[in-house]
Order: C-alpha cells, then sequence, then structure tokens
C-alpha cells in the first residue's frame, strides 16, 4: 500500500501520474514537444502494465482528439495534451466536446505560436482557444499541475458539469523543470474520482444520434443551453476543489489572492509566473508599498464574482499578458476590464504583455510594471495613442 | 412535436436524439410531384422495387404484393424503371390527387 | 451471361425487412446514397456503432429533433472519421478488458463520402488503417461535393462538369484530371479487405458489407453512389446508372481479400462507356475525342484490374 509521499517530478510527469491515478481508459496523442513527456511516460506506465489503458497514437492532433471524442461517446474516460502548433490543429476539434457535452480531460503545456517557431513558453495557443467552451485552469507549478488535473476528472465527470477541462501548464517552466511533487495514495485518488457512467454512451443496446444538424429554428437554442450549463459549473468546480483540499490539504478557488488585505496595487498573473510576482510582491512589501497579487485559476468561465470581489479595494489593477491579441493589446487585460465595466470605473487598470515565447520575466521585470503603471496613471498617458507596454523588449 | 416551438430548456443535453427513427414521423410524401401506380395483374412479387427504394418506402402486402407507402414516396420512379414486368407507371400527381389528398 | 449474374444477385426476398435508416430522411429525389446507406444498414445489422462523416447523409439523415438512424450514431465534423472510429473502438477494447462492459461484438463503422474520405479525410483514414482498428469503412462516392453544391473532389471523375470545374469557353472538359483511385490506396495500406459495391447490385454490396464486418482489422469499402441531382440526370435511372457504370467498367466490381484481387462481376465484353456518359448532363459537352480518351483508359485500367487478378 503506497502512502502520501514527496517525488521529484517535472510537470510533465506529474501530469502522467495524475492521469494513472485516474486510472483512464484511453489515451490518444501526437508526439508534438514539449508536451511530449507526458504521453511518452504514460505509453511507458503502459508498457509496464502500471496502467491499463489503449494508447492510440495518432497521426495528427486533429485527430488525438477526435479519437478522445470517439472514446469519450463510448464511455471510457480519456486523456490527450497538446501544446502550441499542435493545440491550433486540434482548434477545430475542441468545440465538439463542449458542445456535445463529453467530460474529457486534457493538458496543454502553453506555449508560443509560429512564425517565427518557438518551442518556448507563453499564453499565444491558450488565449486562441478561450473561446472553445471548456472548463480552463491554470496551474502555478507541478504540485498544481498535479491536484488540478485529478480535479479535472471530478469536476468534468460530474452529472451536472458534463464539460470537458482542460489544465494549462506552463511549458517549460513546469512541463520540464522538476520539483518536489506531494504524490497521494492511490486508493484516496481512486475514492476522489470514482468510476463515472456517461448518460448517452454509444451503445447498441440503448441507440442515440449524437453531432444531428441543427438548422437556424434550432441552434440558437443549443447554444443558450450550452451556455446556462457552463456558467451553472462554477460552484461546482469550487465543491470538487474544497472536497479536494478536505481530503488531501491543498484547496484552490477560481481566483486566489497574495498580499490583498490591504494592497491598494494589485498585480495580475496567470500561471507560472505567479510564483515569481510573488516574490515580487514580498520585495515591494518589504519596501513599504501596499502590492498584492491577484492569480486568475480558473479563466473559464470567467469568475466575475469572485475577480469583483478580489479587487474591489484596489486602486490600480497591473495586468500581465503573456500573449498579444494583435491590435487589441493584452486579451487578459481586455477580459480583466471588460469583467469590471460599470462595476469600478474608478480602478485604474494598466496591461503589460511579455515573457512572450519563453522570454524570462524576473522579479524585477514585476516591479518594473507596478512602477510603470503609477507612472502612466499619474501621467494619465492613455487614451487613443496609448497601447499596452512590451517588457524586456530591446529597442 | 412542434418543432418550432422547442425551447433550450427541452433540449437533451449535448443534443443528442433519444428516440431512434424519430424522422419516419417526418412526411416526404409532400414533395412528390408523381405518383407510383400499379398494375398487380402484371406482378410476379420479384421485390425489385422494394429493394431499389432509395426512401425505403415500399412494403408487402398480405398478398406478396408491393406497395409504395405515399407518406414517404418521393416519386423518383427508380421503381417503375427497374420492375421487370411495366407493373408501374408514374402518374402526375395533380390528376390524382385531386381526389384523395391523403391525411 | 451479364443478364445471368445479375439475375443471381438479385434476390430482394432474402433481405432483411428491417429499416435500420428509417424513412423520412431528406435525402433529394431518387437519391443512390440514401440507397447505398439502406442497403449498408440492412447488412449491418443492430450490433453497430456508426461515425458518419459531415457531408449529405449527415445532413439528410439528422436534422434535429429528428433522426432516421435506429442503431447508435455519431458525427462530430468532416474529416476524421478514421480518428473518431478509432476512438470508439479503442474504448470498447480497454473497457472490455477492464471488465467494465461484456463483450458482444460490436462492429464499428465509418461513414463518409469521397470528399470526407479522398480529400479532406485521407489522412485520419490512412491513420486508422495503418494502426490495424477493426472497424469498416464505408465511402459513398457521388464523385464530387454534393452537399454544397456539386463542387469538383479528387473523386470527380475526368470530363465531368461541376461547379469548380466548370465547362466554360477556354476550359471546354470540366474535370482534367482523373479520379483518384482510392480503393488502391487502401489496397496499398496491405488491410484485410478492400472491395468495392454499387447499390445497382444490391446483394453483392450486402455480401461485402458482412464480409467486412466478419473480418478482423480494418476493411475498406468503396461505394459508387449515384448523385442526379450533381450529375444531372433524371432520377429514376439512379440504378441504371449505378449498373452501367460497371458493366462499361468505369468502376468495376471487386474484392482485394488479404491482397488477393477477386473480381465480383466480369463481363466479357464491356458495354462503350458512351452509353453510361450519354445519360449525365454532367458529361454532356464532351467530344468524341474526350470519350475515346476516356474509353481507352476505362480500357487500360479494367485490363490492369484484370491482370491482378490473374496474377494472384
Amino acid at each position: 500500500m503506497t502512502k502520501r509521499r514527496i517525488v521529484g517530478l517535472e510537470g510533465s510527469f506529474a501530469i502522467a501520474e495524475a492521469v494513472r491515478m485516474a486510472n483512464v481508459d484511453v489515451i490518444s496523442a501526437y508526439p508534438i514537444t514539449p508536451q511530449t513527456h507526458i504521453v511518452e511516460r504514460l505509453a511507458e506506465m503502459i508498457a509496464d502494465g502500471e496502467l491499463d489503458a489503449e494508447f492510440i497514437c495518432v497521426e495528427s492532433e486533429h485527430s488525438a482528439m477526435s479519437a478522445c471524442v470517439g472514446a469519450s461517446a463510448a464511455g471510457a474516460r480519456v486523456f490527450t495534451c497538446s501544446a502550441s502548433q499542435g493545440l491550433e490543429l486540434m482548434h477545430e476539434v475542441l468545440y465538439i466536446p463542449s458542445s456535445m457535452r463529453l467530460p474529457i480531460v486534457a493538458v496543454a503545456a502553453n506555449r508560443a505560436l509560429s512564425a517565427p517557431l518557438s518551442v518556448w513558453c507563453d499564453h499565444s495557443d491558450v488565449m486562441a482557444i478561450r473561446d472553445i467552451g471548456w472548463i480552463q485552469i491554470f496551474a502555478e507549478n507541478n504540485q498544481q499541475a498535479f491536484d488540478l488535473t485529478v480535479c479535472a476528472y471530478r469536476i468534468a465527470e460530474d452529472k451536472e458539469v458534463l464539460f470537458p477541462a482542460m489544465v494549462h501548464m506552463d511549458g517549460f517552466y513546469l512541463s520540464h523543470v522538476t520539483e518536489g511533487v506531494m504524490l497521494p495514495d492511490e486508493e484516496e485518488v481512486a475514492q476522489f474520482i470514482p468510476d463515472y457512467e456517461y448518460p448517452f454512451v454509444l451503445d447498441p443496446d440503448n441507440p442515440v444520434s449524437m453531432g444531428c444538424y441543427g438548422p437556424p429554428f434550432i441552434y440558437p437554442e443549443a447554444k443558450k443551453a450550452q451556455e446556462v450549463d457552463f456558467e451553472k459549473t462554477k460552484p461546482k468546480i469550487q465543491e470538487v476543489w474544497n472536497e479536494f483540499g478536505d481530503t488531501f490539504g491543498r484547496s484552490y478557488s477560481p481566483v486566489e489572492e497574495y498580499q490583498m488585505e490591504d494592497a491598494s496595487i494589485a498585480l495580475l498573473t496567470m500561471g507560472s509566473s505567479g510564483e515569481t510576482a510573488m516574490l515580487a510582491a514580498d520585495e515591494m512589501r518589504a519596501e513599504g508599498r501596499e502590492v498584492g497579487l491577484v492569480r486568475l485559476r480558473l479563466w473559464r468561465p470567467f469568475p466575475f464574482k469572485e475577480f469583483r470581489e478580489a479587487v474591489k479595494d484596489v486602486e490600480l489593477l497591473v495586468v500581465l499578458d503573456r500573449a498579444l491579441s494583435f491590435g487589441m493589446g493584452g486579451p487578459v487585460c481586455s477580459e480583466v476590464k471588460s469583467a469590471l465595466y460599470e462595476k469600478r470605473k474608478e480602478l485604474n487598470i494598466v496591461g503589460f504583455i511579455g515573457g512572450l515565447g519563453g522570454r524570462d520575466i524576473p522579479i524585477d521585470g514585476f516591479k518594473y510594471m507596478v512602477n510603470r503603471a503609477v507612472e502612466r496613471v499619474k501621467a494619465a498617458e492613455w487614451g487613443e495613442e496609448m497601447g499596452p507596454e512590451m517588457i524586456g523588449v530591446r529597442e | 412535436m412542434g418543432k418550432e416551438k422547442i425551447g433550450w430548456k427541452e433540449l437533451e443535453i449535448g443534443c443528442v436524439v433519444t428516440e431512434p427513427g424519430s424522422a419516419a414521423s417526418y412526411k416526404t410524401g409532400e414533395w412528390r410531384s408523381e405518383r407510383p401506380v400499379r398494375d398487380n395483374t402484371k406482378c410476379i412479387k420479384c421485390g425489385i422495387c422494394y429493394i431499389y427504394c432509395p426512401d425505403a418506402c415500399i412494403r408487402e402486402d398480405e398478398e406478396g404484393y408491393f406497395e409504395a407507402d405515399l407518406y414517404y414516396c418521393k416519386g423518383c420512379g427508380v421503381c417503375a424503371h427497374e420492375c421487370p414486368r411495366g407493373v408501374i407507371t408514374m402518374v402526375e400527381e395533380e390528376e390524382e390527387a385531386k381526389e384523395e389528398k391523403e391525411k | 451471361m451479364a443478364q445471368e449474374q445479375e439475375e443471381k444477385l438479385f434476390l430482394p426476398r432474402f433481405i432483411t425487412t428491417d429499416e435500420n435508416f428509417a424513412p423520412g430522411h431528406r435525402a433529394c429525389i431518387g437519391c443512390g446514397e440514401a440507397l447505398a446507406v439502406r442497403h449498408v444498414c440492412k447488412a449491418l445489422g443492430n450490433n453497430v456503432i456508426i461515425v458518419n462523416a459531415t457531408g449529405c447523409i449527415e445532413i439528410f439523415s439528422s436534422l434535429l429533433p429528428l433522426t432516421s438512424w435506429r442503431v447508435p450514431w455519431i458525427h462530430t465534423l468532416f474529416e476524421n472519421v478514421g480518428a473518431v472510429v478509432s476512438g470508439i473502438e479503442s474504448a470498447y477494447k480497454a473497457r472490455i478488458r477492464k471488465g467494465k462492459i461484456e463483450d458482444r461484438g460490436v462492429v464499428f463503422v465509418g461513414f463518409a463520402g469521397d470528399g470526407g474520405t479522398s480529400d479532406i479525410g485521407l489522412q485520419a483514414l490512412s491513420g486508422a488503417m495503418e494502426r490495424g482498428h477493426n472497424f469498416l469503412y464505408c465511402c459513398f462516392d457521388n464523385e464530387a461535393y454534393m452537399n454544397t453544391g456539386i463542387q469538383r473532389s479528387s473523386s470527380t471523375p475526368y470530363g465531368a462538369w461541376t461547379t469548380t470545374a466548370p465547362v466554360g469557353k477556354k476550359s471546354i472538359v470540366g474535370q482534367m484530371t482523373w479520379k483518384k483511385n482510392m480503393p488502391e490506396i487502401a489496397v496499398a495500406h496491405r488491410i484485410p479487405y478492400v472491395a468495392t459495391a454499387s447499390p445497382s447490385f444490391p446483394f453483392d454490396l450486402m455480401d461485402k458489407v458482412k464480409r467486412g464486418m466478419e473480418i478482423e482489422g480494418p476493411a475498406y469499402l468503396h461505394i459508387f453512389s449515384v448523385c442526379p441531382t450533381g450529375w444531372r440526370c433524371p432520377p429514376e435511372i439512379t440504378v441504371e446508372i449505378g449498373r452501367l457504370v460497371v458493366e462499361t467498367g468505369i468502376f468495376p466490381l471487386y474484392e482485394v481479400i488479404n491482397g488477393e484481387y477477386h473480381l465480383s462481376v466480369d463481363f466479357p465484353e464491356l458495354k462503350p462507356v458512351r452509353e453510361y456518359l450519354k445519360k449525365q448532363g454532367r458529361f454532356r459537352h464532351l467530344t468524341e475525342k474526350d470519350i475515346e480518351r476516356i474509353q481507352a483508359r476505362v480500357e487500360e485500367e479494367y485490363q490492369r484490374l484484370k491482370e491482378k487478378v490473374g496474377g494472384k
């Protein structure tokens, strides 16, 4: 009998452990870097008899997700992972499980998009798929990558949810970096995510038609039902995270605060840069600045209520985007602004774009953003001429 | 089922359709401009009309003759064209339909 | 001899009266593809799961809130039937092995048109065949993208008019390329079963479906599906066209079982291709020279096929 133990694992291996403990039936993946370690490790586990699953080594990411769709519709618990170009190739298929309500769990090791070719981290691939109707959750470290993947199965398969879920961990920063991960007892995980029965499985004894054609007289109704149900997943997500906390001692929230009690300035991050931002907040606190940090854990469905609550006393919000929406600025910043529209008109929000294509953002980078934001607010340096600033870019 | 009236709350999760073959309630016979008329005195009951019907609307009766179900028959004329004995003739719908506008 | 063969194949009374593809579907009048689907479903029986590509079949059979399918059926996208079938087959395999469900010998079947097979879906299908999943794939070939308005595919025959290979003042042929030989591409995967069929030969078609179901591993069935709407021919000659295409040698019926070729119907003498072409508006513009060119090509291909039959 295994007990809880701390093991040094790179993010990819932590994910593979979660998938193994989830006892998935089908894994379908295409080996694009850098997430290959996940499927390589899973393939190894299957070869060694540590995991009893079918491994479909497909010929593209498009087929990877398509095979997951088929397997999930046939009642299997499935897994796939991808990133970057692969996630983009998968894009068309991603809408299928969210509309057909198949509880697929996937992991994306967030990476930049070509061109130029980059295999390094940023959130361009994530932002390109923010409208797919999946539950999207951000991990900050390898422990979270493990925990949130386990939770993702429990959330996705809940009868009141039945939406696919994607766990985002930053490519390389987490996927290829070894950290200590507390692995729970396998039995505990099995109890936390028990076998489930999909209500409309493809079965000759009970024939159903899935993925029918929707002309204008019914398409809007289909989308309305999907949106209403998607919104309803929020309390369930929190419930699962709370229960995970009760069982395993680590709980999560859609929006997580750090040093926010009396903060007048807040940084906002998603993913691994949150850990650097925490150090920056600590240092600035030591300098007497009232700086806190807000980390978006849940990206979709967007946690409007929790987010508004987190920044309700803040005067300046400094948003870091690791992606660029050309001609628009940072996608997270624009969403955050829209989330606060009418609620907090007096709040200043300044967006920065950084960390593109694997460029590091050091502690000083966050300090720079805070200082620069204060300057810009003072000088009222915005309006039509003032776009978001890209930090750490050479002239 | 008044399909135009279906509200979003009435849809099954993921728009799954749970009633197998429910399309059989849909009347395709309205598309027809010609209908098959049979002279069963020539019929050898071979069933060729039955097997070649793209709309699965031809059924065998108790006597072993085959009859098109006009609820579905779109009037393609394949049965008439393929019948080896010339049992079936296609007749303009207006002429026939005047007297018996079915259902 | 041809006539004899035909009669032997026509045994409608022995066929099940079950219609797992229910009437009330919205296929065009005289649709050869709907007829083919009907035949395939009769042979498949109830213990199947069908994966359908986007295309005519999906549209005319599944308009919400109704369905024509009396067996489990799933449609997701245009180009991924091979992958979705792979997933379903793998799910069953894993769940049976893990004792979650019983093994009841469910058959996994993919349906797609010629575009969904030989163009956009080729990669996913090739992957599924290469990996050796146990499934039957049926390509319903109506020789163009009919659902979207008769655009050419790689399966459109040489000389055919389509909306994207039109006949104009300068380009007078229509489709300028020869039809992609999809069954041979399937054969090249060394899968255990490949066959061609036409619903004008329904018994032959159903036999092939059954063989494809029984054989362990991937099976590929290429089914000629007449489209009166897109081919510009009257609906009542759907079955006649599907017969002529075989009798002229343009679309020979054959099987390749574990690499061995068998002709399903042979003719001592092929009918001239003209008889087939002249019945369809899509070939109306062809000159005598064009027709001769097609005739020569058909004879050459037919000869090549017969050599393969003899060679094994």
